[in-house]
């Protein structure tokens, strides 16, 4: 095993929003280093909160999160977390080329100017060369299709050379053949060493390449091994009506559900 | 003697003739030269700024603390400081202000930004009213760059030196914060520092365009040319080029307007910056009305 991997951990995360929703509530997990875990659950269920929480964009009410014992800044100050954000995230009309992009993956490496050396071009080039996207590079973002977006996000955060990885939904919208291409890089990546955190609530291709499983409705219902924890009484419990016996009490965990 | 000057001819340098009187009259006038270099000055750094602002969709924000700068402006001057460094704390403080309530209230930041300006706004009033300084109110709100005083002219060139430098070292990292604040966190920057960078960087500009165009005016100039340039490009770059282009033709021409038709300087800026608004929205190459209607109307040419 590589010793430059890193796990993430989540201790007992609760987060409330300022309109009093309370996103999640006691949510404790570990992603095991130099594993694809997919995150799951469904919307509304709490998974871009516990994204941005790892991200260190939301503050938690309770709770932290390391990454092995490193803190959330730490962690990004040594470049060691990549975030690649839902489709529905990004500013499509900005007036910036694909290449531009995958170059802001690698500010964290630059002097305060942000002036790019010849190391920064060389693994911005690799990064386009590896996603497909080499002939696009010139491209607005916006004049790109849906697979293309997240290939050039993808880039970035491959240039950026992180540990960790986080990827927002990243299949939504995506044909087959995109989904397929992305996933084997995410499995070229796990294999360098890299640990990959994936959202989605498409649980299809789940199995097909996630070693490991969180589910998430408000909590962490289960987490393990795809095989353990794709029973049918897991999923049911996660995208079913929440078994209330199994969730600490509180009023307004249940609220959104009568919305 | 007579007939040297008499003889018409349609030459290039018959038509010149008149464009070049227009152009060199004005600058017989000593106020004419410094109103004229004023104003291109500051419209290269609202020019500059403004393509930053139309991209983080902070329009209203650059309203808010152009009117807040008022109670500062007549405090300074009534303590007997530089008029800059009042307007700058006080629309520095309303950004503070602005942030801490959304921070606090449920309100949306429209409204909070609402409240908290016009508050400002009509203290200025107050005291500008109350107190006995010689603050000429028309002037703040409409500007007066034709009687720019010598030590205005100090302040308004250190305003934009200063402002100019700021962009200049942190540019990548202000359009990092503009494009996707969320990845400029994730690799380890401070978000925090660069949002108020970019407010103390447009309170600077706006005191500096408080004397071209006035308060009432200013946000036109930190929003329109960068408008514009975003309607014809897709390169940060080539916006910023354009928003400069635009900007200085129409702080230039628009001066030179208002010494020839006897009218407003701001307001003729502004009503050319928005005519060349106008022309962009109608006639760009890619996102202009014409070519878009031209596009629907023949979808595939290949």
């Amino acid at each position: 095993m590589r010793s430059d991997t890193f796990g993430i951990t989540v201790e007992n995360i609760s987060v409330t929003y300022s309109n009093a929703h309370l996103a999640l509530y006691n949510a404790s997990c570990y992603v095991q280093p130099g594993t694809i875990t997919g995150l799951v659950g469904p919307n509304g269920g709490g998974k871009s909160t516990l994204f941005k929480t790892i991200m260190g964009f939301v503050i938690p009410d309770q709770g932290r999160v390391h990454i092995d014992g490193l803190s959330i800044k730490m962690a990004q100050k040594r470049q060691l977390m990549a975030y690649v954000p839902q489709t529905d995230d990004v500013d499509w009309n900005f007036p910036i080329s694909v290449a531009d992009v995958v170059m802001m993956g690698r500010y964290g490496y630059m002097n305060m100017l942000r002036v790019s050396g010849r190391e920064d071009r060389r693994q911005v080039a690799e990064s386009l060369d590896r996603v497909g996207m080499s002939d696009f590079r010139r491209r607005q973002i916006g004049e790109l299709s849906g697979g293309q977006k997240k290939r050039a996000f993808l880039a970035r955060a491959m240039a950026q050379n992180s540990q960790v990885i986080l990827l927002d939904e990243p299949f939504t919208g995506v044909d087959v053949k995109t989904e397929k291409r992305i996933v084997n890089l995410l499995l070229q990546l796990r294999d360098e060493g890299h640990t990959i955190l994936v959202s989605t609530h498409d649980l299809a291709s789940i199995s097909t390449f996630c070693d490991r499983t969180i589910l998430l409705n408000r909590t962490v219902l289960a987490a393990g091994t795809t095989a353990e924890t794709f029973t049918e009484e897991n999923l049911s419990m996660t995208f079913g009506g929440l078994p209330l016996s199994s969730l600490p009490q509180k009023n307004s965990l249940f609220q959104s559900h009568h919305e | 003697m007579n007939n040297l000057v008499t003889v018409p001819r349609f030459t290039i340098l018959g038509l010149f003739g008149p464009i070049w009187q227009w152009l060199i009259e004005p600058l017989q006038a000593g106020f004419m030269i410094k109103a004229i270099w004023v104003s291109a000055f500051v419209g290269v750094v609202c020019a500059v700024l403004s393509c930053y602002i139309t991209l983080k969709g902070w329009s209203l924000m650059g309203d808010a603390v152009s009117h807040a700068v008022v109670p500062g402006v007549v405090v300074a001057y009534a303590l007997g400081l530089p008029f800059a460094v009042g307007a700058f704390v006080f629309g520095f403080g309303a950004t503070v202000i602005i942030g801490y309530v959304k921070s606090k209230t449920r309100l949306k930041e429209d409204a909070v930004i609402g409240v908290i300006f016009t508050g400002f706004f009509a203290f200025g009033l107050v005291l500008a009213t109350k107190i006995p300084s010689n603050v000429d109110l028309f002037h703040i709100l409409f500007g007066n760059v034709l009687g720019i005083s010598p030590s205005d002219i100090i302040q308004t060139l250190i305003t934009v030196i200063a402002t100019l430098t700021i962009i200049l070292l942190r540019r990548k990292d202000l359009l990092l914060f503009c494009f996707d604040p969320n990845h400029a966190k994730a690799i380890g920057l401070n978000t925090q520092l660069m949002y108020y960078t970019l407010l103390s960087v447009l309170a600077l500009t706006i005191v500096t365009a408080l004397q071209t165009a006035g308060i009432v005016l200013v946000i036109a100039m930190l929003v329109t040319p960068g408008s514009t340039a975003y309607l014809l490009t897709d390169r940060f770059d080539h916006m910023l080029a354009i928003s400069i282009a635009t900007s200085v033709v129409s702080c230039v021409l628009g001066t030179y307007l208002s010494y020839h038709l006897d009218v407003s300087t701001g307001g003729s800026i502004v009503v050319l910056m928005t005519i060349l608004f106008g022309l962009a929205m109608v006639f760009a190459p890619k996102y202009g009305i014409l070519s878009q209607k031209l596009k629907r109307q023949m979808p595939v040419s290949q």
